[in-house]
């Protein structure tokens, strides 16, 4: 973990990526929660710079979530496109994603602060089972608040929060699905903010969350840099991730951002096509606006009515995105692309039968990605060419929808064929 | 036109203003008109129409359940500034409460000159503090339209006197830590933070509680310029969803008892 950096890509006092009036982010609040978040943002500053802070963070990710998770070269894979590619490992930390970090930073500051509760918005639920984890590590009481469609969709991660010690509330307004979440969250945290800090998902929101929620997840990158150099004695072409509002993605990417060489890919769900109503590739197809405190890219009408977004991949399937990500792509220094639930789920098959492991289908979305990425790198730089992708969750809460995806999981249909491509010729053997 | 003249009519006859809020669309557009109009009738001094948003993280269950009930039924922006236009022509001022993307996405000024071209008063902006709104506030200031930003009882005194200097029309004191919604208890943070606010303004000053009664209106009057409500107006009209003529008769009546309540404050 690293302090504060003076950089272009850092957002000014106010929490501007690129300046106020042509930038993303700021903070688009309520008067009633302007304390709060200057409170936040006061706390975090201070903390950042405590060593005693920071050492903690770093034990708790070493001792309890497993990291620095490994960076991992996927050669059969690397075989099939003719280049190297690395796999950052975040799948195997405690949980089983990138998240821990996040909610594990924010629960310690939480303590530091002296609030007794936290609260959480989750879409799959993958965000509220961390935050309850976290909860459950420091003592904290945690109410975490789940559209109802996706309680009804998630009951298995219901039952987990459960067991972890947390509440969590079906929110049945709006369309009852993440971002509504977000906003019973928000009403929660007007009314409970003395006493409660908001543990927020990912790298977006109002200021300070998409700069903390930043610097929670940045070992994610800063680990894998340093892992690439150790063992290639050199950066990685380019590097690779999925973005729904961006925290696994931010948190590999703010390492690179100096490092010039190194392109950097951002790949958000283009769900049924994005040439269709329904997907959620929000800084493609959506339009400049303020959402959840922040301004960003937001999937929208002409009135500028969020419009519900749509991925197979529900920890992608939001109308918004982080502000940094916003600003990262009007600046040109990191590309984002769409890949379509179909082309996620091709490489979520591909990935499992050639390196077995199953990712989490967001995940499966930086690997459909990054193999188009990596062709293209092979064609140019040959099989030297490295291609960094972050793994950045495994894909065990995601058999449901493989089930149905692929047909599998029915008892009289057990059959011999294995699932996806075939394609098994076309990859290389283990070394 | 301003909300201004009303505040100070008001405060000449020796009480608060009543100031009452629907949002537009709800039941639907005309029903609407109708029902604002039916409160200017009864006895509001300025009239709040809210803008229907999808995603409105300071409303409570009952202002949720009609702005939802309005975007079911398609209303557009361009209805929310003809229903404007409808009750601004009654003569008493006409604000828009709205979130901020939706004027984002219109076009800051684009709106701030249709709605002074509808008549209305200014803007009320819930998700918008003046730090942040310097380009609301510029083109409010170019169309001479009202400002009305939020004080809350967790604001500091520097943050309530850089608010009530960035506001026109009155300063909108939010006085529960909570979201929207008719409350029976009075909250101990109003009286504290009309006191801080008062410290820093001269501008009259409206509060938002969650009252729903003649006997509430009346106590917030005795030491408030403005008493705002809105939920409890709109549950009037949700009570009587399939009779509208009762709906409406139900929000007049609790419009002159609201009236009738800042008269004895």
């Amino acid at each position: 973990m690293t302090g504060h950096q003076a950089s272009r890509f850092e957002a000014d006092e106010r929490g501007f990526f690129g300046g106020p009036v042509d930038g993303f982010g700021g903070r688009f609040m309520p008067e009633a929660l302007v304390a709060a978040l200057d409170e936040l943002t006061e706390a975090w500053h201070d903390a950042m710079a405590d060593p005693a802070f920071t050492d903690e963070f770093a034990a708790i990710l070493r001792d309890y979530a497993g990291c620095p998770s490994p960076l991992y070269e996927a050669e059969r894979l690397s075989a099939k496109v003719g280049c190297r590619i690395l796999l950052k490992r975040e799948d195997l930390n405690h949980t089983g994603a990138h998240k821990i970090r996040n909610v594990l930073g924010q629960a310690l500051l939480t303590r530091r602060m002296g609030k007794t509760r936290v609260i959480a918005e989750t879409g799959a639920g993958q965000h509220g089972v961390a935050s309850a984890t976290a909860a459950a590590y420091f003592g904290l009481d945690c109410t975490v608040y789940m559209g109802a469609v996706d309680t009804r969709r998630q009951a298995l991660n219901v039952a987990r929060m459960n067991l972890l010690g947390a509440k969590v509330v079906p929110v049945e307004s709006g369309s009852a699905t993440l971002k509504d979440a977000i906003n019973e969250a928000l009403r929660d945290w007007v009314a409970s903010v003395d006493h409660t800090a908001y543990l927020f998902g990912t790298a977006a929101g109002p200021h300070p969350f998409p700069s903390l929620v930043r610097d929670f997840t940045r070992g994610i990158g800063d680990e894998a840099r340093a892992q690439c150099l150790d063992r290639y004695g050199r950066l990685p072409d380019a590097i690779a991730a999925c973005v729904g509002g961006g925290s696994n993605a931010i948190g590999l990417f703010t390492a690179f951002l100096e490092d010039d060489d190194v392109a950097i890919y951002g790949f958000e769900a283009g769900g049924e096509g994005v040439d269709t109503p329904r997907h959620a590739a929000t800084i493609g197809a959506g339009e400049r606006g303020v959402l959840h405190g922040a301004r960003t890219y937001v999937l929208q009408d002409e009135d500028g009515q969020t419009v519900e977004s749509h991925s197979i991949s529900a920890g992608l399937d939001y109308p918004g995105v982080g502000p940094e990500h916003a600003f990262l792509a009007a600046t040109g220094r990191a590309s984002y692309l769409p890949v379509t639930d179909a082309e996620a789920m091709d490489a979520l098959a591909l990935l499992s039968r050639t390196e077995g492991i199953i990712p989490a289908i967001e995940s499966a979305h930086a690997i459909a990605g990054a193999l188009r990425v990596a062709e293209q790198l092979a064609a140019e730089k040959g099989p030297e060419a490295t291609l960094l992708v972050n793994l950045s969750g495994r894909g065990d809460k995601d058999m449901g929808t493989a089930i149905e995806w692929f047909g599998l999981g029915d008892p009289e249909q057990v059959t011999e064929e294995p699932v996806g491509q075939p394609g098994e010729e076309q990859t290389g053997d283990r070394r | 036109m301003s909300v201004t003249p009303a505040f100070a009519r008001a405060r000449d006859e020796g009480r608060a203003a009543l100031v009452g809020y629907l949002p537009a669309g709800f039941p639907d557009v005309a029903g609407g008109i109708e029902a604002l109009t039916t409160m200017v009738d009864a006895g509001c001094d300025v009239i709040e129409i809210g803008l229907p948003y999808s995603d409105p993280v300071m409303d409570g269950p009952t202002i949720q359940a009609a702005a939802q009930q309005a975007l079911d039924g398609g209303v557009r922006v361009a209805d929310v500034l003809r229903t404007v236009e409808a009750v601004a022509a009654t003569g008493t001022p006409t604000l828009v409460m709205t979130y901020w993307n939706p004027v984002e996405r219109y076009g800051v000024d684009r709106f701030a000159a249709d709605l002074a071209a509808a008549g209305g008063a200014g803007l009320i902006t819930p998700d918008l503090t003046p730090d942040s709104g310097a380009e609301w506030i510029a083109a409010a200031d170019a169309h001479d339209l009202d400002k009305v930003f939020l004080v809350a009882p967790s604001s500091t005194d520097e943050r309530i006197a850089m608010t009530t200097a960035a506001s026109r029309g009155f300063v909108y004191a939010a006085a529960v830590m909570g979201v929207t919604g008719a409350r029976t208890t009075t909250s101990d943070l109003a009286g504290p933070l009309v006191a801080r606010t008062r410290a820093t303004t001269d501008l009259p000053i409206g509060v938002g509680i969650g009252v729903s009664s003649g006997d509430q209106a009346a106590e917030l009057a005795s030491y408030a310029d403005g008493v705002i409500v809105g939920s409890a107006l709109v549950r009037t009209l949700l009570d009587h969803p399939h009779d509208r003529a009762a709906g409406l008769a139900a929000l007049r009546a609790l419009t002159e008892e609201l009236a009738n309540g800042v008269r004895r404050g």
